[in-house]
């Protein structure tokens, strides 16, 4: 069986690993075939992008080499996908190469579009790429004191970044004797402060205290640079000095050239990962529509369900496990506290008081990632 | 007549269903109809909150075997 991979991601790697610890004797005995297929040499540990905006990682700390990520019997080439062929079992890559296969795994992820909004990319910063990380860290350093406004696009990437870049914030700027001078405000699309709920309510209590003021069922429209206001789909108007964007993002752009889905997100079986009308086409990680969290942790788990999957089709015939919906979230809640909001399909999540010793598993985390996309945690 | 785009959010806590419907209604023309599947019983109210304050034109909002069935039409 030949199982093609596309995308060198969170999901995409710890199924690749996954997979081939499964099948070494399928991969060995040339039963199976397991080619990944990436559009870049390097792996970035995309949560860390965090820290870098507040100078407490540096980047080259966020990269491994792919390669050096990968078990023996992966396949692996540095060549995108331009051409989806489902209907034929087979991809074309940028080099002209087609592969073919028996299953294919989709996991290109998603991107922040800060564009889609007018006048937001040019007039706010963000922390969802290098470049734009370490622009965040640039830009706090100078600020002044004043107005600093988050606020938050739909959908987004990782749903506990609005308030953990909030919190942060203000450990940042009490570190350096400027809470006199900063007001911390901050606005959320639906009518509280998180999507889930229980977060909602602890957030909306620790802002209060903290004397974070907030605005709901606010949109941003568009961005005024000249005026230094944003504007939203409900009318409301904000003002600001500083603009921290949580942008909205999209799927890859290859995924709605090829009319995969809407706005790069293809549509998705929830439990079965698969795409909808295909039995031999699976999504991972952000790029499905599923109306869960965008984050590192939904790719990994999904990629553990699809990997025993998988690995079954090949042995037995059958996939033999549901995707259940496990998503797991840290939440830094300062510079040294975090909680956790940890759900499924089923069970909503239940989070507790900040701790230190959870801000220190979260520290530690950054270092166990690389074992988690050998597939190993 | 529109074709009606269907967000099953049953089961999901987050983003949840009034998220998902920013965000199908970001996806699709004026005029269009999306309708949000919930098993979240605070949808039936903050859906239609944020569709009142937007301005969009609520169609139904009705609840059978367990979940909410809300439509929507966007106006502009």
């Amino acid at each position: 069986m030949k199982i093609l991979i596309v995308g060198g991601g969170m999901g995409g790697t710890i199924l690749a690993n996954n997979l081939a610890r499964r099948l070494r004797s399928e991969l060995e005995g040339g039963k199976a075939r397991l080619t990944l297929l990436s559009a870049s040499d390097r792996h970035m540990y995309q949560p860390g992008l965090l820290y870098v905006a507040f100078g407490r990682m540096a980047p080259d700390e966020l990269y491994r080499d792919q390669k050096s990520l990968l078990e023996p019997g992966i396949d692996f080439h540095v060549d995108p996908v331009e051409t989806f062929k489902l209907d034929e079992s087979c991809v074309i890559c940028k080099s002209g190469k087609r592969h073919d296969y028996d299953v294919i795994v989709i996991a290109t992820g998603s991107r922040a579009t800060p564009e889609n909004i007018p006048g937001l990319a040019e007039n706010s910063i963000n922390v969802y790429t290098e470049e734009a990380a370490v622009n965040f860290y640039k830009k706090l350093c100078d600020f002044q004191g004043g107005k600093v406004l988050v606020s938050v696009g739909v959908p987004h990437k990782c749903p506990m970044v609005p308030l953990e870049v909030t919190f942060m914030m203000y450990d940042f700027f009490k570190e350096r004797g400027m809470l006199d001078k900063v007001q911390l405000h901050y606005t959320y699309p639906i009518g509280r402060l998180h999507s889930l709920e229980p977060v909602g309510k602890w957030a909306q209590k620790e802002f209060d205290r903290l004397g974070v003021t907030y605005e709901t069922l606010f949109n941003m429209k568009e961005v005024d640079g000249d005026k230094q206001v944003v504007r939203s789909e409900e009318g409301g108007e904000v003002a600001y000095d500083l603009l921290v964007a949580i942008p909205p993002h999209k799927g890859m752009e290859v995924v709605e050239k090829n009319g995969l889905g809407a706005s790069g997100w293809i549509p998705t079986d929830r439990h079965r990962l698969n795409i909808e009308g295909r039995n031999n086409a699976f999504v991972l990680g952000d790029t499905t529509n599923l109306p869960i969290s965008k984050a590192g942790s939904t790719a990994h788990f999904e990629a553990e369900a699809l990997a025993e999957n998988i690995a079954s089709m090949v042995k037995i015939g059958r996939a033999v496990r549901d995707y259940d919906g496990k998503v797991f979230c840290f939440i830094e809640a300062g510079k040294e506290r975090a909680t956790y909001a940890m759900f499924n399909y089923n069970n909503p999540p239940d989070p507790k008081p900040p701790t230190r010793s959870i801000h220190w598993f979260k520290m530690a985390y950054n270092q166990l990632y690389w074992s988690s996309a050998r597939g190993l945690l | 007549m529109s074709e009606k785009k269907i967000i099953d959010a049953r089961g999901t806590f987050c983003p949840g269903p009034l998220m998902e419907l920013i965000a199908g209604i970001k996806q699709s023309e004026v005029g269009a109809l999306i309708e949000v599947l919930s098993s979240d019983e605070g949808s039936a109210n903050d859906i239609p909150e944020w569709v009142a304050k937007v301005g969009h034109e609520l169609v139904s909002n009705t609840q059978s075997d367990g979940a909410w069935r809300i439509v929507v039409r966007k106006t502009k």
